[in-house]
């Protein structure tokens, strides 16, 4: 499975939800399936995608938000994994593309790739709902059915370790923050 | 050494009026009223962390979702927040309230704690993080609102330290 595929995969389930990514390869390629401005793309600070994930749905309880995170960045803060769980926001859906590699600066290994199991981290965190799933089906089933239990759960996709040709995109980073502001502030 | 309740509480006061109504927090000595007064109170949600830079991330989470936010750390978390400070909230521009415990300075008897009060200044204004010391209590109220809005008139971060005269009771502390 492709990060690409996988994002196209639920790309039209993510039209009222409130989603943010990590840096590099996952915020240019849901950029080339569409941006929206309900889409907010943390284009540095490794670790920090889920913080803010949990800061904005503790805030706006009654919005469904989506976190599409990376092995690397998880790995640079696996203590809010514990956070995460600890809160247990309801509303959160935490999907980590786990492509065992820091992609976008030559694809040295990550930890994952000699065995770290980002799910079993999760769940031994305490994250209520965790599951692995290696192919487009089980990841859009899984997506589906992370919506639908109304829970905090965390996706591990493991993804071919493949990436965009450039991750510099014509969408400012300002630019994007203050129409990710503007959405959430008029979504009622 | 006695935390002093009531300049925790005017603190904790100040902050309510800015309209803080999420606080991110790793416990301290000098912060345990704080964290207290957090936890007990109803209209506040209390984010307690595994490690102070996650605060960085859910404060702009926070204030992007139109929720006021601060962040209760000592300046050792403050230390380490420095990459989540400069490439999460003075890239996007976030209005980030830190309230952070001097410790290390005339005074400290924890030896462990000596090294970062000597460099908690010079990094906030390296980071060209405007911020001002709470040395008595009649300016606290004033100085946190006044450090709230410039924080969201710049959209950029503010620190105020919480000194050793402000937070300690007992004399020689």
């Amino acid at each position: 499975m492709t990060r690409q595929d996988a994002l196209r995969s639920v790309y039209p389930a993510l039209v009222d939800r409130v989603v943010i990514t990590i840096m590099g390869a996952v915020a240019a390629e849901l950029q080339a399936l569409g941006h929206r401005t309900n889409f907010f793309y943390l284009q540095h600070a490794m670790g920090l995608a889920s913080s803010m994930g949990l800061g904005v749905a503790l805030s706006r309880p009654e919005l469904s938000v989506v976190v599409f995170d990376g092995d690397g960045s998880v790995l640079m803060n696996l203590g809010g994994l514990t956070t995460l769980a600890r809160y247990r926001p309801r509303n959160l859906v935490h999907v980590i593309f786990d492509n065992e590699s820091l992609l976008s600066v030559g694809g040295f290994p990550t930890a994952t790739s000699t065995g770290s199991d980002l799910a079993g981290l999760a769940a031994a965190a305490g994250v209520p709902r965790t599951v692995t799933v290696r192919t487009i089906e089980a990841f859009a089933r899984e997506f589906d059915a992370a919506a639908a239990a109304r829970d905090l759960t965390t996706i591990v996709a493991k993804v071919e370790a493949v990436g965009p040709p450039a991750y510099v995109t014509d969408l400012a980073l300002l630019e994007n923050r203050f129409q990710f502001q503007r959405y959430l502030a008029g979504r009622k | 050494m006695a935390v002093s309740a009531a300049n925790s509480r005017v603190v904790y006061d100040a902050l309510k009026s800015a309209g803080v109504r999420l606080i991110s927090a790793l416990p301290e000595t000098w912060l345990v009223h704080l964290i207290r007064m957090a936890e007990e109170d109803p209209e506040m949600t209390l984010v307690r962390l595994a490690k102070e830079e996650e605060g960085v991330g859910i404060s702009a989470g926070a204030h992007l979702a139109g929720v006021k936010s601060a962040m209760l750390m000592q300046n050792h978390g403050f230390l380490a927040s420095i990459n989540g400070i400069v490439s999460c909230a003075q890239l996007y521009r976030i209005p980030l309230l830190m309230v952070i415990s001097h410790r290390g300075s005339f005074g400290e008897r924890d030896p462990w704690q000596t090294e970062g009060g000597g460099v908690t200044e010079v990094l906030l204004e390296a980071l060209r993080v405007p911020y001002e010391r709470l040395d008595e209590p009649g300016q606290v109220a004033r100085r946190i609102a006044q450090a709230q809005t410039l924080a969201l008139a710049s959209n950029k971060p503010v620190a105020l330290l919480l000194t050793r005269d402000l937070m300690v009771e007992e004399a020689g502390r």
